[in-house]
């Protein structure tokens, strides 16, 4: 835990280098971590292969389409919690993002620095925070002040059209999809808005001090020239968001209500294949059972692959 | 309304829009960390750190916890920081552009959203079941499992940053590509790296479910790597739902202290690392 | 500051290597894991030896004993016994506790509802959707129930206390034992989940006209308004310790194979009728015998000396006669290689 930045020996005899040997020893180095990683990932995801083959072979496609989730009947269809995935990643995210971006384009360029070297700290400091602590905090202090000041004042309210009811529709307790995703959005904030800040402060000063030479706003620097000189990194920031979201587990578990159907409003209660996992895991005697829920993790790699490579594909189209 | 006018209008909306999504992120902090400190300050005591963690009703701290979480994580940052700037760096100076490049930061995107209990459960085939024991050692891997992509990310993107004229000065003066970026460029990228190895710690210090499967847990101090090891995200998760006042405390004590830890490395890292390219 | 990091990696090695003196360990049930806690720390005292166990959940435990990661696994849930034979486990009974309905109804407190087994499947089934239904209605004479839409609270990660909640719904009522079933996770027809006991009392804390069931620990520290059940002799006894500990003393473990018992709906005026008791698995033949000596010598200590300190935490001690048919069984299931690894020292 000490800081990454690594002192190389820098013997003047040495300033050519370790020479030829050195070298490529350094590469392979590189290239054999870059491996590793393929291969941690690759043993996961034929691990839970395997594991979930049986719930895959006994329930095919139904497993995907069906929300019938029944441990007694042995019954098993994961419609549910992978809508439930869906919903909550892409709300925090939508909640995250400009959140995310409005607190790095501040601390960057509108905050004295030594005020934004303290607030920086402190928005970090919400990574450190245990997902349990999230969790109960989303249980014991956000679900009630959620129920009562937002969910019951739109239930009583005869002036709102019906189908806003109907999108706010749900039991006011504060467990629902929605919280779940604002709890999911102050998680992954503050991973985005770190790696955002440091990319912002990459972009060299001589580009912003053009554009503002120029006579444009911090408004137009920052949408015109720096934004796109980060684009790529800012990718980056979005995959970290959204994979941060998509495993989530533990604090959702806590808040998100817990049923494996589909949810049919903001406010009502559902589920996510890791909550799903986390919820029952730990009890799953049957064979079956304990088949299904790797096959459910399994799922849950399928669809971050599917995510990503849109993402991916998304991305070469804006190339011009 | 003339363009100017319009222009600076546009502009102090986007200033006020971006104070407040700061304000936002210090408000949640802040009401988060409020209720750390409501129902933790008051359990702080020499206790804490003298003494193992009891059984509902005797007294009693989280010295084995918090050795149990320091070890592992220890392990696990090692592994991570070793595996993940050398990946990033191979996916930013050399094979990034390569398709087994795509494939490798495809992949390690994958691996960002594992949930972190699938790692556990993979460790769990892999450390445990084979050797029919939990150990620290499979805790500390699975951490490291957890915060290796994010390492390999952070590296990547902020290596990718550092402008190509340092590496052909370095280069120009003969040395070797390899020795440019250890002597250079990770010199260059350095907060970028720590920031990176930070978001990493402060991933893996309040993960729960990947230490069950792995570390099991330890009620009794224990600093053998082979043997089950406590750690304060177990200790929290299990006192925290209890029945006990006494362990629900114990519990908020110890999220206080998993903050105060990430907060004074961050601190700390951040007095340490050359900030000097900074604007 | 590489180096230092290296440096710091190697202390921490060295650190690691220390031996450890804790040699035995057990995971399982969440359910026990606070008396066996307490036990542990004085056992390790008075003795010297450690005994580890953590809360993972009885399935994990179950699992955990089956791949002989551990000494000894933890369940709630009683193996039955062709599959105790089919792992070559033996299972017994440690401690009893009891598992209690607790309600959210402004202007109604602790112990002033009184339902039947079969209401609280058609509530728990949303059968009877409002707490001024005439069937509960006619069950509490005198009591103003008021017109609240009944919300169903309950858990929502796999535990022992729903095996026991859904086995007593199953009981007492053909249409939940067909349609839902019991199960240490169910397709819950209504309502919403909360995990652990502690989610499904902080729900029902928020929820006006919920429902839930916890352990008789959490309904007592959290001074909730328990249900009274009706129990096999009419009668409506109070959820306290006594009442637990009357549901567990006519129990016929003696003719009980594999010690496959459960504890709902015993007879007796005084029996409430929600009550388990939680096990601990261990392996007929042990490979290790000094660890399965250790195991047994440690619940031989607990069952002699173990008493107050269960009862200080709300759970309820096997009667004596019942530990001492426990020990005789021991010597007579637990060996390795063909010796008992407990004699009764």
């Amino acid at each position: 835990m000490t800081a990454t930045t690594m002192d190389i020996d820098t013997d003047p005899r040495d300033a050519r280098g370790q020479g030829a040997l050195g070298e490529t020893i350094f590469r392979w180095l590189c290239l054999g971590a870059a491996t590793l990683l393929l291969a941690a990932l690759a043993g996961v995801v034929i691990s839970l292969a395997i594991g979930g083959w049986p719930a895959f072979r006994q329930f095919g496609l139904g497993f995907l389409t069906s929300t019938d989730w029944n441990p007694v009947t042995e019954v098993y269809g994961a419609a549910g919690p992978i809508v439930g995935t869906i919903v909550t990643s892409i709300l925090s995210l939508v909640i995250a993002l400009p959140l995310a971006l409005g607190v790095s384009v501040f601390l960057v360029e509108f905050c004295p620095r030594n005020i934004a070297k303290p607030i920086a700290v402190a928005v970090e400091l919400l990574a450190g925070i245990p997902s349990i602590v999230y969790g109960m905090w989303g249980l014991f202090v956000l679900a009630p002040w959620f129920a009562l000041h937002v969910q019951l004042p739109i239930m009583t309210s005869t002036s709102l059209p019906g189908w806003v009811q109907a999108v706010f529709a749900g039991i006011p307790n504060g467990a629902n999809i929605f919280t779940a995703s604002l709890i999911l959005a102050i998680m992954i904030l503050p991973y985005m808005a770190a790696v955002f800040r440091e990319l912002l402060l990459t972009i060299p000063s001589q580009v912003r001090e053009a554009a503002y030479g120029l006579g444009s706003t911090s408004f137009e620097v920052i949408r015109k020239v720096m934004l796109p000189y980060v684009k790529r990194g800012t990718v980056g920031v979005i995959m970290l968001g959204l994979g941060r979201a998509l495993g989530e587990t533990m604090a959702v578990t806590f808040i998100i209500g817990n049923s494996h159907g589909f949810p049919h409003s903001l406010f009502d209660s559902g589920s996510t294949i890791a909550s799903t996992i986390a919820n029952e895991f730990a009890e799953a005697t049957s064979d079956m059972h304990t088949s299904a829920l790797i096959a459910l993790g399994f799922v849950l790699f399928v669809l971050t692959f599917a995510v990503l490579a849109v993402a991916r594909l998304l991305l070469a189209s804006e190339k011009h | 309304m003339d363009r100017a006018l319009r222009r600076k209008i546009t502009n102090s909306v986007f200033v006020g829009l971006c104070g407040f999504a700061t304000l936002v992120a210090l408000a949640a902090l802040v009401l988060i960390l409020w209720s750390l400190v409501i129902k933790g300050v008051g359990g702080l005591d020499f206790k804490i750190f003298t003494m193992d963690q009891p059984a509902p009703g005797s007294p009693g701290g989280l010295r084995n916890a918090i050795v149990g979480s320091i070890v592992m994580c220890l392990i696990g940052m090692v592994f991570a920081v070793v595996i993940g700037i050398l990946a990033g760096t191979w996916l930013a100076e050399y094979g990034g552009k390569t398709r087994y490049g795509q494939v490798v930061r495809f992949m390690n995107d994958v691996l960002l959203s594992a949930p972190s209990i699938l790692v556990g459960l993979f460790v769990y085939e892999l450390l445990v079941k084979p050797f029919h024991g939990f150990s620290g050692l499979a805790g500390g891997v699975a951490l490291a499992m957890l915060a290796v992509p994010i390492v390999t990310r952070t590296t990547e993107d902020m290596l990718t940053l550092q402008p190509n004229t340092l590496r052909e000065a370095g280069m120009a003066l003969g040395a070797g590509r390899g020795f440019v970026i250890r002597s250079i460029i990770w010199k260059a990228a350095g907060a970028g790296l720590f920031t990176g190895g930070l978001l990493g710690f402060a991933r893996i210090s309040g993960e729960t479910a990947p230490l069950l499967f792995t570390a099991l847990g330890n009620q009794f101090f224990n600093a053998n790597i082979t043997k089950p090891m406590a750690s304060l995200p177990t200790t929290i998760f299990q006192f925290a739902l209890s029945a006990y006042d006494d362990w629900q405390r114990l519990a908020w004590v110890g999220a206080l202290l998993i903050a105060v830890a990430v907060l004074a490395v961050n601190t700390i890292g951040r007095l340490v690392a050359r900030e000097s390219h900074r604007p | 500051m590489f180096k230092t990091f290296v440096v710091a990696a190697g202390i921490a090695g060295l650190l690691a290597s220390a031996a450890s003196a804790v040699d035995i360990s057990g995971a399982g049930a969440t359910f026990p894991a606070p008396v066996y806690s307490k036990w542990a720390e004085t056992y390790k005292a008075t003795t010297g030896t450690g005994l580890n166990y953590q809360a993972i959940g009885s399935g994990g435990g179950i699992k955990q004993i089956k791949a002989k990661t551990v000494d000894f696994g933890a369940s709630d849930k009683p193996l039955k016994p062709e599959d105790l034979a089919a792992a070559g486990l033996y299972q017994f009974p440690t401690v009893v506790g009891g598992i209690v309905p607790v309600v959210n109804i402004p202007g109604i407190t602790a112990g002033e509802i009184k339902l039947t087994g079969p209401m609280l499947a058609a509530i728990f089934y949303g059968q009877i959707t409002k707490w001024d239904d005439p069937v509960i209605v006619k069950n509490n004479p005198g009591v103003k129930l008021p017109s609240l839409p009944i919300t169903v609270v309950h858990r929502s990660d796999g535990s022992g206390t729903t095996f026991g909640f859904t086995s007593y719904l199953s009981m007492k009522s053909a249409g939940w034992a067909s349609k839902v079933g019991a199960s240490d996770s169910v397709n819950w027809p209504t309502g919403l989940g909360g995990k652990g006991n502690d989610g499904v009392a902080a729900f029902v804390k928020q929820t006006p006209g919920s429902i839930g069931y916890v352990e008789y620990a959490y309904a007592k520290q959290n001074h909730a308004a328990y249900v009274l059940v009706q129990n096999k002799n009419n009668k409506y006894p109070q959820p306290v310790a006594a009442s637990f500990g009357a549901a567990a003393a006519g129990a016929k473990w003696a003719q009980a194979p594999g010690n496959y018992l459960l504890l709902l709906d015993q007879p007796g005026a005084n029996s409430w009728p929600i009550t388990s008791a939680t096990f601990i698995l261990v392996y007929k033949n042990q490979d290790n015998a000094a660890a399965g000596n250790q195991v047994l010598k440690f619940f031989d200590w607990a069952y002699k000396n173990g008493d107050p300190a269960a009862a200080s935490l709300d759970y309820v001690p096997l009667p004596l006669s019942v530990k001492n048919l426990i020990r005789k069984q021991w010597i007579a299931n637990v060996t390795s290689g063909g010796k008992p690894v407990y004699t009764g020292q």
